[in-house]
């Protein structure tokens, strides 16, 4: 075995290069959300965008300091990191900070911790030591069921703090699975569809909804004619019935009456434009006035002057819309395909399956942030409080996403010579 | 293996693909397509904040403030923003109905719910100041000031008129003014509404969400400075008119002071009147509705657009058109055997000696004396008919300016009436009708109607020998002392001013033998002429002009008491008395003036008097 010769041997720079732009992109656009004349100066430790500066120095010593740990630290200590994340959740439940009905900070004087966001690269090494054991059965139910206990738990953590956004996204794990075989193609088909179907029943009457399924139950045995169908088609045909059914159940009971409304504002159920609908509709006025080529650097007003609510962390893409234009929005969403497809690049030049998979769990993660960050902004997703990697502000989000990354790094610069 | 992993691969690229081209194709629709979400931006950030400049203060002569602004506040309303108060609590601070309450509250959420809109009109300073301490209370109803006119005496109402809310009307017509604006409509407020009002300024802020101010669009490049509106100086004479005005108290009728050598009008007494502190404020339209009613008409601007016949007075006009038709001379004598009979007809006169020449005929009034001039002139064989004659006659009147619009500079004055040939040929027909016929305005009666401004216009101009000033009320305009040209130019009747000096030896009689002698002031020499207008609309009109001093003529006043009787009896009192406060400042006739001051003159049945 050979021994590395330097930490900067073997790095992808080109992560580290997108990774820098989207840091700095969202600095700016930071300074520009909450900018104003009294404190004109970026590195004004009283506003947000002088913290994020502090924030991302220190994010570049957390990087550094992964870099130079040997590599295989990380599988070897993967449980422990997992347990520790684990233990954290637990702890914030008891002596965590409440702030609006949420428990998930700890507090250290002006600066926050969130466990939370820490738990999502613990999950994703716990999640790729649990698969990667060479020979490991993995369609056996005992793999399975632990591989889902290994998101699931942070995930039901999440909910007792009462940060649903944040816990939807370890579902993002499902696509890890999805990869590894672990759960067949057809089941996350079949998710979208219930998905697809319980949206549909909230808008459409329930017994037009009921007659249509029917029909496409037997219009589909009246085509194929084959006996075998019959039994598994009906059942279908009844289990969609049951979730048409249930739909209003789950929606009027499950559902928190604030959740409800954001879906009912999404689904265009409801305008209420000063309500529930309010960040969503400022949110699309500050993108949309942004034209083709934007109103130009801290000349924003949509989200200067406080129109869009939580301008500098969840809504941060507003400000690139506003005072970038169609052309920044164009060129931060190109930014993540670009990083995305590199993760995925490089998870699939791994050697080791431990690296590969953690590195599916990393694109997985940051993809789904991407996919209801932004989306959530320009209407197509309901209002989920999760930040946008990298561009938004604070602490533990920067914070955890750059160990997520730069773990993937490291693990990347070892796959010449880290042979299994 | 491997070729299983490589398809879940690419299911993972194309997912984000799809996700990062929807979004592209949805974020270009928001930017650059859809131009709904830009003009929403502008909306909320951008404000249009209208500066009202303060309106321009209204000085008599002296310098006495007669105008100014007093602040008042608008209870404004944003119907969004309300939440549960209490409204009975809130509802007897501003002095309202729970009803009111609804009805305004509805009212202001039809307009918007979230805009601010006027809940409650110019809320006093007292009430304001209740609310104030109590307004967090009240989320959504905000204070905003602004001032209404305030008059620190309780005259001159006609003249210097009153504020309103401008209507789709004025709108229309002029871009300036905004639903909510105010606008002069009437008196000195609607004439120089111009120079009162000063000009807007228009500033365009930006604001965040919760409103607040956050610094000016595009560095004010859109900004309009507001100029302040201009004060004037008027010619009025406020001690003069708070006399005049005292003098006609339980009289009705008018009076008009102008000074000849000038134009400038010193007094325009109307009675009744109102206070104009009545047309200001909240209260503004119940009591504007409770004068409109009144049957003593106290809104009726009496000076500029109430036609009387004037009598006797018309004498005068009559006597200077025979001596420049040349009919008659100072020295032509006519007999009066009490009375002058044409035809059917005999008009009367009252005992005097006779013959009379011009002089004596003016001082004592003799109708006769006027039937044979006014004859004279219309049978005039210069003229081949009588519609030519009764053209030229009407000539002189009209360049006395009677029979047409003076053009004072305040709004609303009528023309009064002369009637014309064809009126005549349309009421006896064509050729049906002479001298004889149309003698009741040798006497100043029949179809004439004069203003008492014409009145004491025509008296200007026998003070001024034949011309006259546009007569006007504002003496100054601004900080430049600005006055219109039209105003310094001098009109000239159609009369050769040497036939003048007889007619003023006339008048100057009136007071010293004549008509008026009891209306006489030693130290003073005054030229007059009483009237006695019959009227279809009870007992006559008691009507004088006069003026003083006759030479270097410094006040003419026309005065018109209505219904009470005889020129001699109120008007002529009345009309000296003026003279004597404006010329020498105090009154050395303490009967007169308290018989003036106590007389109570109201409308009565018909009975006829005579000068």
């Amino acid at each position: 075995m050979r021994q590395q010769k330097s930490i900067f041997q073997n790095i992808d720079w080109l992560t580290i290069l997108l990774y820098l732009v989207m840091v700095i992109a969202g600095w700016l656009n930071i300074f520009a959300a909450v900018y104003n004349e009294d404190h004109s100066n970026i590195t004004d430790f009283t506003q947000n965008y002088g913290k994020q500066m502090i924030w991302i120095a220190t994010s570049l010593v957390l990087a550094l300091a992964i870099l130079i740990i040997d590599g295989k630290f990380y599988e070897a200590f993967s449980g422990v990191i997992y347990g520790i994340s684990i233990l954290s959740l637990i702890a914030v439940l008891i002596f965590g900070h409440e702030v609006a009905g949420s428990k998930s900070w700890f507090r250290f004087g002006d600066f926050g911790i969130q466990p939370a966001e820490f738990a999502k690269f613990a999950t994703a090494l716990m999640m790729a030591r649990l698969l990667s054991p060479v020979g490991l059965k993995k369609d056996t139910w005992p793999v399975r069921l632990q591989s889902f206990a290994v998101f699931l738990l942070p995930v039901i953590l999440i909910l007792l703090e009462n940060e649903t956004g944040v816990a939807l996204v370890f579902f993002a794990f499902t696509l890890v699975l999805y990869r590894e075989n672990i759960i067949p193609g057809w089941i996350l088909l079949l998710g979208i569809l219930a998905t697809a179907l319980f949206i549909i029943s909230l808008l459409v009457p329930k017994t037009t909804l009921m007659i249509i399924l029917c029909s496409l139950g037997g219009l589909y045995l009246f085509l194929v004619q084959k006996r075998k169908y019959i039994l598994p088609v009906i059942g279908i045909t009844l289990i969609s019935i049951g979730v048409v059914f249930s739909v209003d159940y789950v929606f009027n009971n499950v559902l928190e009456s604030h959740q409800k409304k954001r879906i009912q504002v999404l689904l265009g159920m409801e305008d209420d434009l000063k309500g529930a609908g309010y960040n969503v509709n400022q949110s699309k006025i500050a993108i949309g006035s942004g034209g083709l080529l934007g109103k130009g650097f801290l000349k924003g007003t949509q989200t200067k002057y406080n129109f869009v609510p939580e301008q500098s962390t969840d809504f941060i893409f507003c400000t690139v819309g506003e005072e970038w234009g169609f052309v920044g929005t164009t060129v931060v969403i190109l930014l993540f395909v670009a990083l995305l497809y590199r993760i995925v690049f490089i998870a699939e030049r791994q050697k080791s399956a431990f690296a590969r998979i953690y590195g599916y769990g990393v694109a997985a993660i940051i993809f789904f942030h991407f996919f209801i960050n932004i989306g959530m902004t320009i209407g197509l997703m309901p209002v989920i409080g999760i930040p946008l990697p990298f561009f938004s502000y604070g602490g533990s989000s920067l914070w955890g996403f750059t160990v997520l990354l730069f773990i993937l790094i490291k693990l990347d610069s070892h796959r010449t010579f880290m042979l299994r | 293996m491997r070729k299983v992993s490589s398809v879940q691969r690419t299911i993972f690229l194309v997912t984000i693909t799809a996700v990062a081209l929807v979004y592209i194709a949805r974020l270009f629709y928001l930017q650059i397509i859809d131009d709904k979400y830009k003009l929403s931006a502008d909306e909320n950030v951008l404000r249009r904040v209208i500066d009202y400049p303060s309106r321009g203060l209204v000085y008599d002569r002296k310098g006495k403030l007669l105008v100014f602004n007093q602040t008042v506040y608008d209870l404004m309303v944003t119907p969004r923003e309300v939440k549960a108060m209490d409204t009975a609590e809130f509802c007897s601070i501003i002095k309202i109905s729970l009803e009111d309450f609804r009805n305004k509250f509805q009212k202001a959420k039809r307009y918007s719910p979230y805009k601010a809109s006027v809940f409650e009109k110019q809320i006093s300073a007292e009430t304001y100041g209740t609310l104030q301490e109590k307004l967090f209370k009240y989320k959504g109803f905000t204070v905003q000031p602004r001032t209404i006119r305030k008059y620190p005496y309780n005259t001159a109402a006609h003249l210097l008129g009153y504020l309103g809310e401008v209507d789709e009307n004025v709108t229309a017509k002029n871009p300036y003014y905004q639903m909510g604006d105010y606008i002069g409509i009437s008196g000195i407020e609607q004439s120089y509404e111009k120079e009162l009002r000063g000009r807007r300024g228009t500033r365009y802020i930006m604001v965040d969400n919760f409103n607040r101010e956050k610094g000016r669009f595009e560095n004010g490049k859109f900004d309009t400075l507001s100029v302040a509106g201009e004060d004037l100086k008027l010619s009025l004479d406020a001690d003069l008119q708070a006399y005049a005005e005292l003098l006609f108290q339980n009289k009705r009728g008018s009076a008009v002071a102008i000074d000849p050598q000038t134009g400038e009008i010193l007094a325009m007494v109307n009675s009744p009147s109102y206070n104009p502190n009545l047309m200001v404020g909240r209260e503004r339209s119940r009591n504007y509705g409770r004068l409109l009613q009144d049957e003593s008409k106290p809104l009726f601007n009496r000076a500029m657009m109430a036609y009387y016949p004037p009598g006797s007075t018309f004498k005068i006009i009559n006597s200077l058109i025979g001596l420049q038709e040349h009919v008659i001379t100072p020295e032509t004598y006519f007999s009066c055997p009490g009375g002058y009979r044409v035809g059917p007809i005999f008009v009367h006169c009252h005992p005097h000696s006779s013959p009379v020449d011009l002089r004596n005929a003016v001082s004592v009034s003799c109708n006769s004396y006027y039937c044979q001039t006014f004859r004279a002139v219309i049978d005039n064989r210069k003229y081949a008919s009588t519609e030519r004659s009764f053209d030229k006659w009407r000539d002189y009147v009209l360049s006395f300016g009677i029979g047409k619009k003076i053009d004072v500079d305040m709004p609303h004055e009528l023309k009064g009436n002369v009637p014309t040939v064809e009126y005549y040929n349309k009421f006896f027909g064509k050729g049906r009708w002479k001298s004889s016929t149309i003698i009741s305005l040798a006497i100043g009666q029949g179809e004439l109607g004069i203003t008492p401004l014409q009145m004491a216009n025509a008296a200007c101009i026998v003070a001024n020998k034949g011309f006259y000033y546009v007569p006007h009320v504002v003496k100054e305009i601004g900080s430049k002392h600005y006055l219109p040209d039209r105003f310094k130019e001098k009109n000239y009747t159609k009369i050769d001013p040497k036939y003048f000096d007889a007619i003023q030896d006339g008048m100057q009689w009136v007071f010293e033998r004549g008509t008026a002698r009891g209306s006489r002031v030693d130290s003073l020499v005054m030229c007059g002429k009483t009237g006695t207008a019959q009227n279809p609309h009870g007992k006559n009109h008691s009507v004088f002009f006069c003026f003083s001093p006759r030479e270097n003529p410094k006040i003419a006043v026309a005065v018109l008491v209505e219904n009470a009787g005889q020129g001699a009896q109120f008007a002529a009192p009345i009309a000296s008395l003026m003279v004597q406060k404006y010329l020498l400042g105090t009154i050395k006739r303490p009967d007169l003036e308290k018989r003036m001051l106590d007389a109570i003159v109201v409308p009565m049945s018909d009975t006829n008097d005579d000068d």
